[in-house]
């Protein structure tokens, strides 16, 4: 690019600069306290809709004049709907609620806004630090964090263009539009940034494929389809910083030789298309998408297209055939996508994580970047952990952390004085880890050698009331649906292993299943076309290998260890226990099989019970009779006494 | 032109040939259902024609390589045979069982095909499912039997060649996949002249007139 440009690049993004940074400061300085609301799809399921709601409604009613900023999320699931409440009338810093019903949202703004009194008792904490209330920063969930994807998610509003800028946003690209694209990918080379797809492939060595074929036309897909059941890390990025995916995609473009992008997002998630929809259309009006962009001679389009929901259609070749207005269906590579990939055209194809690292990455450097994390496996990773956690949530880690931190320090370990038992990682595609793997560091290969995968971030934790046998019929069952159906180890395959997975959750395993679920496992890994049926197995294989007890109690002894699968559990009332005249179990059983015993005790109708256990949780906690077994056949049978006979 | 080696025999090419049509060029047999000669993009989705080539970890679909270099083949290794077996077991574990009724008895591929991998056609080692339709005969002229066809996907292939837009498809996914035609109230009417280039090209017999001969 000629100097002239960068004269201009430069001051066309100044000029950005300051009219956001000007908006932002008088946004600070008027004297009003400001609410910041989480208002990502999960703020929103949560309730932050209504929260929103009660506060402009109290606001109105108490006359109280304060501005309520609504921004992303957080990715603290554990206390949504939150808000941060900045009342610096109050002599208070700027204070964390969580869980903020109506009810509460009407009684912050009458005590806390008009009245000055924080509510201690709903206080997580302070945002700085401060004399007053502990400092979030003080706990584990906050500091043990590190935020560099995620940093700007849930401080900004999403909507609002110029809070991105205003936080630096933009000014990498204003920066790389000075620099050739060969030294950009270069810089991404050196950080040794890896894809957060799930395969891990180095990022900087798929754009340098891209950029050396000689075909001219090129294109870019973010891939933000995100089918992994449990994982909503991509969908929160693009809630609640679009820019920042932006801003990384055109700086890729840029890198590659690509003037046209598509950010392939799933239809289920309607925020999140609106959302970078909406991005577009302001990036395109400030001049940063469309002709020369900030006075550049790059010239980039970026459009959305809506897959329709379909797992596979992650893969990148089905994601390439569902764009091209076919079933997505995966095809044999090579050729690879960078070689022939949308369109016939070389395409790179990324996730919306790692387009959302380049950018700290080429603002900060490689070198910064190779300071976090490991050594072949730099950066961070973004977990979403649900399950049995006490803090469940989006979590961005330096990579090189234990499990054990993650799940115990981070996320506050098992609810409820339960055990740990398992943690399904990868999802669908990955491997469920035991307790003595715990110490095992995430990052690629360490996670990769377990038999598990970093996949695309979803994480499960399991109590000790879970069954691994029936985790990993509950994947296959969603692989085999989900598989495209093209080839035939995939296709049937999983299908047996299904099948298999299900005789024996429900008592029926025979012997030389657990072989055959290995064999069978090896040759779909070896024998499936594409990504999906490659890693299909490795739920199975995994329980095989970590917990073959559960797999030999349900086959050889008909019993259910976590006492989960219904087929393989009984329940029984201890007549010893049960207290003459309590009807609690009585009443909540659905299918009446609850009856009396001539004393008044109450029994179990075993042919009627459907085992859905209301009654163990009806049964007040201090005669605690209703028991639970596994095999069945250990509940004592009781014979019903006939009914008496109604009198017409 | 190239010089390849498939399991000791000397082949010469031309460069780019489809290696599995190398291969069937020369009497190398190689079990195959989804190849359809000419094929820019074999869909490679039976897993059936799998060859170990010197220098790659795995055994690789022989009709997903083009002959770009001299290379050594082999066909008949332990991994390669593993892999069809078990291909064509589950195939057969989905498959109903009635060749003294079926049309395809003795030109049937499912049939050469364990013939020269020594599998039975029935398995012992797999259960046995079925899809619940036996026919589907909601097309004018065609029957369809989902429990007889291997979705090799040639009659889609061969349809879209003839006709530029196939009026067949693939539907639904994972078991319950099967072909189906483009036949739906309110859709356009289908293009099918009943030209037979479907049933010709489906190497069981899942696809058939309605009236026979
Ligand atoms: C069954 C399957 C599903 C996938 N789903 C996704 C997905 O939802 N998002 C994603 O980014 N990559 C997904 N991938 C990986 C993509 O094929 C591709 O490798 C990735 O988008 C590349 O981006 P990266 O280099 O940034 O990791 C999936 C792969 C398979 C096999
Ligand atoms: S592995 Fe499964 S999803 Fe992939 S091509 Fe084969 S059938 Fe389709
Ligand atoms: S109907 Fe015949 S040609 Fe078509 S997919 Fe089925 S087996 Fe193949
Ligand atoms: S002929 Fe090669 S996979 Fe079917």
């Amino acid at each position: 690019m000629n100097p002239a440009n960068k004269v201009h690049t430069n001051s066309q993004y100044n000029a950005l600069r300051q009219k956001a940074e000007k908006k932002r400061q008088a946004f600070l300085n008027e004297p009003v306290p400001k609410i910041h609301i989480g208002m990502a799809t999960c703020g929103i399921a949560a309730g932050a809709l209504d929260t929103k709601a009660a506060f402009e409604d109290a606001l109105a009613r108490h006359s109280v004049n304060a501005r309520i900023h609504t921004v992303g999320c957080i990715g603290h699931c554990y206390a949504e709907p939150y808000v941060i409440i900045d009342h610096p009338d109050s002599g208070f810093p700027p204070i964390f609620y969580h869980e903020v019903t109506p009810g509460k949202a009407g009684m912050l703004t009458n005590l806390f806004l008009k009245e000055g009194d924080p509510r201690f008792e709903h206080v997580l904490g302070a945002t700085v630090q401060n004399e007053m209330i502990p400092w979030i920063m003080d706990f584990p969930r906050f500091n043990l964090e590190k935020r560099v994807v995620m940093e700007k998610c849930g401080r900004i509003d999403p909507e609002d263009i110029d809070e991105y800028i205003a936080e630096d946003g933009y000014s990498t690209l204003a920066d790389i539009l000075q620099r050739s694209p060969e030294e950009i990918i270069k810089e991404i080379k050196d950080s040794g940034l890896r894809g957060r797809g799930g395969a891990g492939f180095s990022t900087g060595r798929k754009w340098e494929l891209c950029a050396n074929t000689s075909q001219n036309d090129k294109l870019l897909i973010c891939n933000a389809d995100e089918g992994d059941p449990g994982a909503y890390m991509d969908r929160t990025i693009l809630e609640s910083n679009p820019h920042q995916v932006l801003e990384g995609m055109i700086i890729c473009a840029y890198a590659v030789g690509a003037d046209k992008a598509i950010v392939y997002v799933r239809a289920e998630y309607p925020l999140a298309v609106k959302i970078i929809t909406q991005a577009i259309q302001q990036a395109k009006e400030l001049g940063l998408l469309g002709h020369h962009i900030l006075g550049s001679s790059f010239d980039l389009d970026i459009d959305v297209f809506q897959g329709s929901g379909a797992f596979v259609c992650g893969e990148e070749t089905a994601l390439i055939r569902s764009i091209e207005g076919f079933r997505g269906m995966a095809r044999h590579r090579p050729p690879y996508p960078v070689e022939r990939g949308l369109w016939g055209k070389p395409t790179v194809i990324n996730n919306v994580k790692t387009l959302a690292t380049v950018v700290p990455v080429l603002s900060n450097g490689s070198a910064w970047y190779r300071e976090i994390g490991t050594e072949n496996s730099p950066g961070t990773a973004i977990f979403s952990v649900v399950g049995n956690v006490v803090h469940p949530g989006l979590v961005e880690i330096p990579m090189g952390v234990t499990l054990r931190t993650l799940i115990f320090d981070i996320c506050g370990g098992i609810p409820g004085k339960k055990k740990f038992k398992a943690v399904q990682i990868g999802g669908p595609s990955g491997g469920c880890l035991p307790e003595e793997l715990l110490d095992t560091p995430i990052d690629f290969d360490s996670l990769t050698e377990t038999g598990a995968m970093m996949g695309s971030g979803g994480m499960v934790v399991m109590d000790e009331d879970t069954c691994t046998v029936d985790i990993s019929r509950y994947f296959l069952d969603f692989t085999q649906k989900e598989s495209c159906g093209k080839c035939t180890f995939c296709r049937i395959g999983t299908f047996h292993l299904l099948s298999i997975l299900e005789r024996i959750t429900k008592g029926e395993g025979r012997d030389g299943d657990i072989e055959q679920l290995k064999q069978l496992s090896e040759d779909i890994k070896n024998g499936s076309l594409c990504g999906l049926g490659k890693t299909a197995p490795n739920p199975v294989l995994t329980s095989l290998r970590y917990f073959i007890d559960d797999y030999e109690a349900h086959i050889k002894e008909k019993r259910c260890p976590a006492m989960m699968c219904r087929p393989l559990i009984a329940y029984y009332i201890d007549l010893d226990k049960c207290a003459r005249g309590c009807d609690a179990c009585v009443g909540c059983c659905p299918v009446e099989a609850v009856f009396n015993t001539s004393n008044r005790k109450k029994g179990i109708d075993q042919i009627l019970c459907v085992k859905c256990g209301e009654c163990l949780v009806a049964c007040p906690p201090e005669y605690d009779a209703v028991i639970k077994v596994s095999p069945p056949e250990l509940a004592p049978i009781l014979e019903r006494p006939p009914e008496p006979v109604k009198k017409a | 032109m190239i010089t390849i080696r498939v399991d000791n025999k000397k082949l010469t090419v031309k460069e780019g040939t489809n290696l599995l049509k190398a291969c069937l060029d020369n009497d190398i047999y190689i079990p195959n259902l989804c190849y359809v000669e000419k094929m820019s993009h074999p869909p490679a989705s039976c897993r059936l024609c799998f060859v170990e080539i010197e220098g790659e970890k795995h055994p690789i679909p022989a009709c997903t390589v083009k002959v770009t270099r001299e290379i050594v083949v082999k066909t008949d290794s332990p991994g390669v045979r593993q892999l069809q077996k078990v291909a064509l077991q589950l195939l057969l574990s989905v498959h109903h069982l009635d060749c003294r009724n079926c049309e395809a008895n003795r030109k049937c591929a499912l049939q050469k095909i364990a013939k020269f991998l020594n599998v039975g056609l029935k398995s012992k080692h797999l259960d046995h499912f079925l899809k619940e339709m036996e026919i589907d005969q909601r097309h004018p002229f065609l029957n369809y039997y989902p429990n007889r066809c291997v979705l090799c996907g040639r009659c889609i292939h061969v349809c879209r060649d003839r006709n530029k837009q196939a009026q067949l498809t693939f539907a639904n996914r994972g078991f319950d996949t099967v072909i189906s035609f483009f036949i739906k109230p309110g859709a356009p009417p289908l293009q099918c002249d009943a030209c037979r280039a479907c049933i010709e090209a489906c190497p069981v017999a899942a696809i058939l007139p309605k009236i026979s001969n």
